[in-house]
């Protein structure tokens, strides 16, 4: 027997599920973007993510995002069960427009950065981070 | 693929500096008895500058035999790129003759045969006599060691990496960057560290709770005064340790490639002076490549973690990039010529320290025996003997892991083995005895617990595909290092260029003949496991007991992995 993909995603359960293959949840963070910004254009640009290529540890992984003249900014992790990490609320005072947290990440997915601007129009950014099992460096 | 003339013309033209090899064209001198030290030393002292770098020793202080990869495959934009060519399209590519010391030395073929005739390659007390020529030259030059260096021993895993820093010490380094270190534990490492009389440096070193650079023990960079130029030596670790070792050994540490805090690095030096920007680097070649193409103001890399030995650095915009090999093998040596803060030309020589070549520095060699004369006898044990050439280096399995391979499935009663990918570890020639020193060159490790246990058909799968997705990503920044895990019992096919998921397919467990079974468990035996708690006989012990009873090894070509680029 051929061992494809195609047989190996058919045959997987949620174990292989929650390492490779393309994120389960992609659509679901669509549909919470859309229903943040309802259905507005997403721009992009404006938007700093910062986040590690890889993992060193899919349990605590630091993202920080900036974005000037952002009143708030959305982040998802779009492989994740519960893709909305969290919304931060920036006063007009506010100097930097930017925030950082650690986040867990269920397998190698994207992470997701939408902003309100101050003029009401919407940016987005987007990282894939990936999660891996480790192991062999030379 | 661009001809190596083709390069040096683009190379020269797009970055509008001078520069040249020396590396000897040597294929004149026939034989080892024409080949002396003062040919493999000879450079015409160039510019104001002198760099020195050795790296990944993996804790060689004796001679060995080293053989090179004949598979190292390059993906993305690096497929058919140096150093992603081998054997005879390597020698092609640089003019080197059939049968030559430079053939021996940096590319694999007929590797016993050469063996036999040119002899053992590095020894720390070589080194030290590479180092003195150049320092009589130009007594102001710069020794850079890019890590790896207190790892991959019996002595070395006993003295905790003492016996390394006591022997590098006599070498007297400038400065130092790290990977396998840390494997020692961060506690040890700290206490390593304070000891040092020389830089232990790495931007990318930072504490994993607060994110934050941990100056007080490595510090991003240091500031020398050589020749009345001001050069800034910035340190680069290897960005993926807590990933591809045991995270749990140094909890403290967060690492990573942070090319923007490097971007920041080159200009804060320069805006304090430095006229020439030298990065001592683990991060492997391609990562060097990419990060030299993304981050401006780099004058040199000098370029460690993948092993690789070019008898030419490699030319990125206005940065070079100078990989040295591994084990004790080769010493750089680059001279710049840095005027009105700008590197206006540069002279490059890989010098392959070929041991019955080049004199040893007797003082060195007291320091190395006396280090390993409380071990002398335990290390010269001699456990069986090779029919065969053992050796590890390449993307898929070497003779040396089929022999680990073979010795985990018979003495842990397994159906399947695992071997870590990595690529220190000397070689053995035919005919040669193999010592309990030999195994442990290939083993040694602080987390070498020889596990057993069972895996479905469906998590191999994973397990390989996660792993050569770290090796053949096409985004440099994504690869590891280190190659394909090793496996034993288990055959598979490999589609390097297609994406993660996609690559692995054809997996037969060899004992039967019949398809791997994603569904059915299966006994696996491996080792270097990066989960804590590991359990099992440590590896060296595996296989020693492993050769004891067979005697002598031959081992037969393995075909069990199809290779598909």
């Amino acid at each position: 027997m051929e061992l494809t993909r195609r047989q190996m995603l058919v045959t997987s359960t949620a174990a292989l599920a929650s390492v490779v293959g393309l994120p389960a949840f992609a659509s679901a963070t669509d549909d919470l973007i859309a229903e943040l910004t309802g259905g507005a254009s997403l721009g992009s640009g404006a938007i700093t993510l910062d986040t590690p290529e890889i993992a060193e540890n899919g349990n605590t992984v630091p993202v920080s995002v900036t974005a000037e003249g952002a009143k708030s900014v959305t982040l998802y992790a779009d492989g994740n069960p519960v893709p909305n990490v969290a919304t931060f609320n920036f006063g007009p005072l506010n100097p930097t427009r930017s925030a950082a947290t650690r986040i867990r990440l269920a397998k190698t997915q994207n992470v997701v950065a939408v902003a309100q601007m101050e003029d009401g129009s919407w940016q987005m950014a987007k990282n894939e981070i990936k999660v891996t099992i480790g192991g062999c460096g030379g | 693929m661009i001809s190596r003339r083709d390069f040096l013309q683009v190379g020269m033209a797009a970055s509008a500096i001078v520069g040249g090899s020396g590396f000897g064209n040597w294929a004149r001198l026939a034989a080892q008895q024409t080949l002396t030290q003062d040919q493999l030393l000879q450079f015409d002292t160039f510019g104001n500058v002198s760099l020195i770098h050795v790296t990944d020793i993996h804790a060689q202080m004796k001679p060995i035999f080293f053989r090179e990869p004949s598979v190292n495959l390059g993906v993305g934009e690096n497929l058919g790129a140096v150093p992603h060519v081998t054997g005879a399209d390597f020698r092609k590519l640089y003019g080197i003759a059939d049968g030559s010391p430079s053939h021996y030395a940096l590319s694999s073929g007929d590797f016993a045969a050469l063996a036999d005739m040119y002899g053992r390659v590095g020894g720390l007390d070589r080194v030290s006599t590479v180092i003195n020529a150049i320092r009589a030259d130009r007594p102001d030059a710069l020794l850079l060691d890019g890590g790896d260096t207190w790892h991959g021993s019996y002595t070395c895993y006993h003295t905790q990496g003492q016996d390394m820093v006591n022997v590098m010490n006599a070498l007297k380094p400038d400065a130092m960057t790290f990977h396998w270190e840390f494997t020692l534990g961060s506690e040890r490492v700290a206490e390593l560290v304070e000891s040092l009389p020389f830089a232990a440096l790495g931007q990318n070193i930072f504490d994993a709770e607060w994110d934050e650079p941990v100056l007080d023990l490595f510090p991003p960079y240091t500031f020398f005064e050589r020749g009345g130029v001001k050069i800034a030596v910035i340190g680069q670790a290897f960005p993926y340790m807590p990933i591809a070792n045991p995270r749990w050994m140094f909890p403290e540490y967060s690492f990573g490639i942070r090319d923007e805090n490097m971007a920041a690095m080159v200009e804060e030096v320069r805006a304090e002076g430095a006229e020439c920007v030298v990065v001592l680097s683990h991060n492997g070649f391609d990562v060097d490549k990419k990060m030299a193409g993304i981050v401006p103001g780099i004058d040199v890399i000098l370029s460690g973690h993948t092993h690789d030995a070019l008898p030419e650095p490699v030319l990125v915009g206005e940065t070079i990039i100078v990989p040295s090999g591994s084990n004790g093998k080769f010493v750089s040596r680059i001279d710049l010529d840095i005027r009105d803060g700008r590197m206006m030309g540069w002279k490059h020589k890989l010098i392959p320290v070929f041991s019955d070549v080049i004199q040893p520095d007797p003082e060195v060699t007291a320091v190395i025996d006396a280090e390993r004369a409380p071990y002398e006898d335990t290390l010269k044990e001699v456990i069986g003997t090779s029919d065969t050439t053992l050796y590890r280096r390449g993307n898929f399995n070497g003779t040396w892991d089929d022999l680990i391979c073979d010795a985990l499935l018979s003495e842990r009663d397994a159906e399947i083995a695992l071997s870590p990918g990595v690529r220190w570890g000397p070689s053995v020639v035919p005919g040669q005895e193999i010592t309990r020193e030999d195994i442990w060159n290939v083993t040694s490790m602080t987390y070498g617990e020889a596990y057993r246990t069972e895996f479905t058909g469906e998590f191999l799968k994973v397990v390989l595909e996660d792993v050569a997705d770290n090796i053949f990503n096409p985004d440099p920044f994504f690869q590891q290092g280190g190659d394909m895990v090793r496996t034993g019992g288990l055959g598979y096919k490999i589609e390097v260029s297609k994406p993660q998921g996609e690559r692995i397919s054809n997996m037969t467990l060899l004992s039967t003949g019949e398809p791997i079974d994603p569904a059915k468990n299966y006994v696996v035996a491996g080792w270097a496991s990066v989960n804590e708690g590991t359990e099992g006989p440590q590896i060296w012990d595996v296989v020693e007991s492993h050769i004891k009873k067979i005697g002598t090894v031959s081992l037969e070509p393995n075909n069990s992995v199809e290779v598909v680029t």
